[in-house]
């Protein structure tokens, strides 16, 4: 089994739109798993059933029990994340703040703090509009553990996966370099970067790259919105051939996007401006490639 | 006052908004422009002016000094499992680490003295108009958080008095835009009329509402999509501050990286529409 992780660096760049053109062209040979857990959009594309949901725990959070706590202040005086402001008198946890490291709970004399684990939100496997299953979760506000969600996301759809006899995890990843991209990339056999011919798509492109080249793992690109600016966009195949990468497609600047994701379309359904082919080409790019990854060529 | 652009969804013209209205309001007042998108730091690919300053900016972990009983009560200790007991050794996983100190000072023979270690930079750029500060996490580095306070507190030690202070966030409504937002006094969201930004903004809004914030939203590329964001914004109660128009001149004056109301005279009106609100907001005192 093979898993193709999409990812931009810079959000708005039409990754979500090309991951499910790609989820659509794979039909039900494609798990997908939507790990953009922070801004989960995949759902609107491929209209999954939220057939299965779960709660998901991950880190810890401090609750102050009133009645035994004497407001001693040994519990704010150790906690690093200024979590225990005194409220009316009274020491109390700031649930956004606390990182749940526990260090209050093991140095109250009292023993009137308790950690319990904390509800960061919910994951679903869904079964798609075509048929094929979406692995899918929603964040709660202000949670922490992003990465950990994300990597529940994927474990999951990966299971289903073997389960299923599916050749392909697809994953829609996070935008960002930190803790959820960095969940999203681990184990991926192929990434597909999707980036513009912007000065910071160009930017923002060169530092994820960096992350994804730490991973040692072979990358392909697709410029969205190519003719927007070609001196940009040559810059951008520039910096490709240096590092290897591979040109999947250029996408020319086109509206279809937007009036496709308006009617809750991947831009596959639509037949225009000849956007089906081009993403056709490169989903079997993508396919070969990543199976030369496989087989260690 | 305090302003923070932020968005729901990546890519709606956040970074697009903070360089242009701290430009923009520049012209006649005093500014200070902090891009807190430490993961993708965006807004200093727009503003050309002189480094005045840079500083390293580090997180603080625990270095195990190579001897002690091995009790094992610092690997007990970490929620994070970013202490190790292993064999005769004491392993500390740096990127796992929220320096939450308790490993250091739990240990009964001190044998794990907490020591910096670089997360990213800080640089403060002065433009012909405003001041800026672009705040970067170096890569491999998880997280985002840590340096965000950092950046805080930088401001507050150099910037204090700048009259507006404008904070491009981080996109999303995870533990980085809660860090970036906490001290705002008005939080700006950016989105567009699509299902995705409606149904991205609907979250930040809800994470707004938790924090307690007020906020209003503009709608980027205004003529593009359907109007179930204008609606739903009317249905919440929401203020809709600008709404900037769909056009391909505009997108391509962002690829080169130039600011755009210079260029286009609807954008500078919507910009003088926000600033009428924030005025409003100042005199109508702070809620």
């Amino acid at each position: 089994m093979k898993e193709i992780v999409v990812i931009s660096g810079k959000g708005g760049t039409g990754k979500t739109s090309i991951t499910a053109s790609f989820a659509l062209l794979g039909g039900k040979n494609v798990v997908v798993a939507d790990c953009d857990v922070d801004a989960a959009d995949m759902h609107l594309l491929l209209q999954p059933d939220f057939k299965q949901a779960e709660d998901f725990y991950s880190g810890l959070l401090a609750h102050i029990d009133t009645d035994n706590c004497t407001n001693c202040a040994v519990c704010a005086d150790v906690c690093r994340f200024d979590a225990i402001p005194v409220i009316d008198g009274q020491h109390t946890i700031n649930e956004i703040s606390c990182e749940g490291c526990s260090y209050c709970a093991r140095v109250c004399p009292e023993k009137a703090i308790r950690m319990e684990e904390r509800n960061v939100g919910q994951w679903f496997v869904s079964t798609t509009k075509i048929g094929s299953t979406l692995v899918h979760a929603r964040l709660g506000i202000g949670a922490e553990n992003s990465g950990k969600l994300v990597a529940k996301v994927k474990n999951e759809a990966k299971v289903i996966a073997e389960k299923n006899k599916a050749e392909l995890v697809l994953v829609d990843g996070s935008p960002g370099v930190g803790c959820p991209v960095v969940s999203s990339l681990s184990g991926a056999s192929y990434v597909v970067l999707v980036t513009e011919p912007t000065v910071s798509g160009l930017h923002d492109l060169k530092r994820v790259y960096e992350l994804v080249h730490k991973f040692n793992i072979s990358a392909g690109c697709i410029i969205n919105k190519a003719d927007l600016n070609p001196q940009m966009t040559d810059e951008i195949m520039d910096f490709m051939a240096g590092e290897n990468i591979d040109h999947l497609a250029n996408l020319p600047y086109d509206e279809t996007f937007t009036k496709a994701v308006t009617q809750g379309k991947t831009i596959v359904e639509f037949d225009e401006n000849g956007l089906r082919r081009i993403l056709e080409d490169s989903w079997e790019k993508v396919k070969k490639e990543s199976d030369k990854q496989r087989r260690g060529i | 006052m305090k302003i923070a652009v932020a968005s729901g969804k990546g890519g709606t013209g956040k970074t697009t908004l903070a360089t242009n209205l701290a430009a923009f309001l520049s012209e006649r007042r005093r500014v200070v422009l902090i891009d807190l998108d430490v993961e993708e730091p965006n807004s200093g690919l727009f503003i050309k002016g002189q480094i005045l300053k840079k500083e390293d900016k580090y997180k603080m972990i625990p270095e195990w000094s190579g001897e002690c009983s091995l009790c094992g009560i610092c690997q007990d200790v970490c929620e994070f499992h970013a202490v190790l007991r292993l064999g005769t050794q004491i392993m500390v996983f740096p990127e796992l680490c929220h320096s939450c100190y308790a490993c250091s000072e739990l240990c009964p023979e001190s044998a794990l003295p907490m020591v910096p270690k670089k997360m990213g930079s800080i640089k403060q750029i002065q433009t012909d108009g405003f001041a800026f500060v672009e705040s970067r996490l170096d890569i491999g580095e998880e997280q985002a958080v840590p340096l965000i306070a950092q950046t805080h507190k930088y401001i507050e030690a150099n910037l204090k008095d700048e009259e507006i202070r404008i904070y491009d966030s981080p996109p999303g409504t995870s533990c980085p835009v809660i860090e970036a937002t906490k001290t705002a006094d008005f939080v700006i969201l950016v989105t567009e009329p699509t299902p995705f930004g409606l149904h991205d903004l609907s979250l930040a809004v809800e994470t707004m509402r938790e924090l307690k914030k007020d906020f209003g939203v503009v709608i980027n590329r205004f003529d593009l999509g359907n109007d179930d964001v204008p609606d739903y914004c009317e249905k919440e109660g929401i203020p809709v501050l600008a709404r900037i128009p769909n056009d391909r001149h505009i997108a391509e004056l962002y690829s080169q990286g130039k600011l755009i109301y210079k260029h286009v005279p609807q954008v500078e009106t919507q910009l003088q529409a926000i600033e009428q609100f924030l005025e409003e907001k100042l005199n109508g005192g702070r809620s």
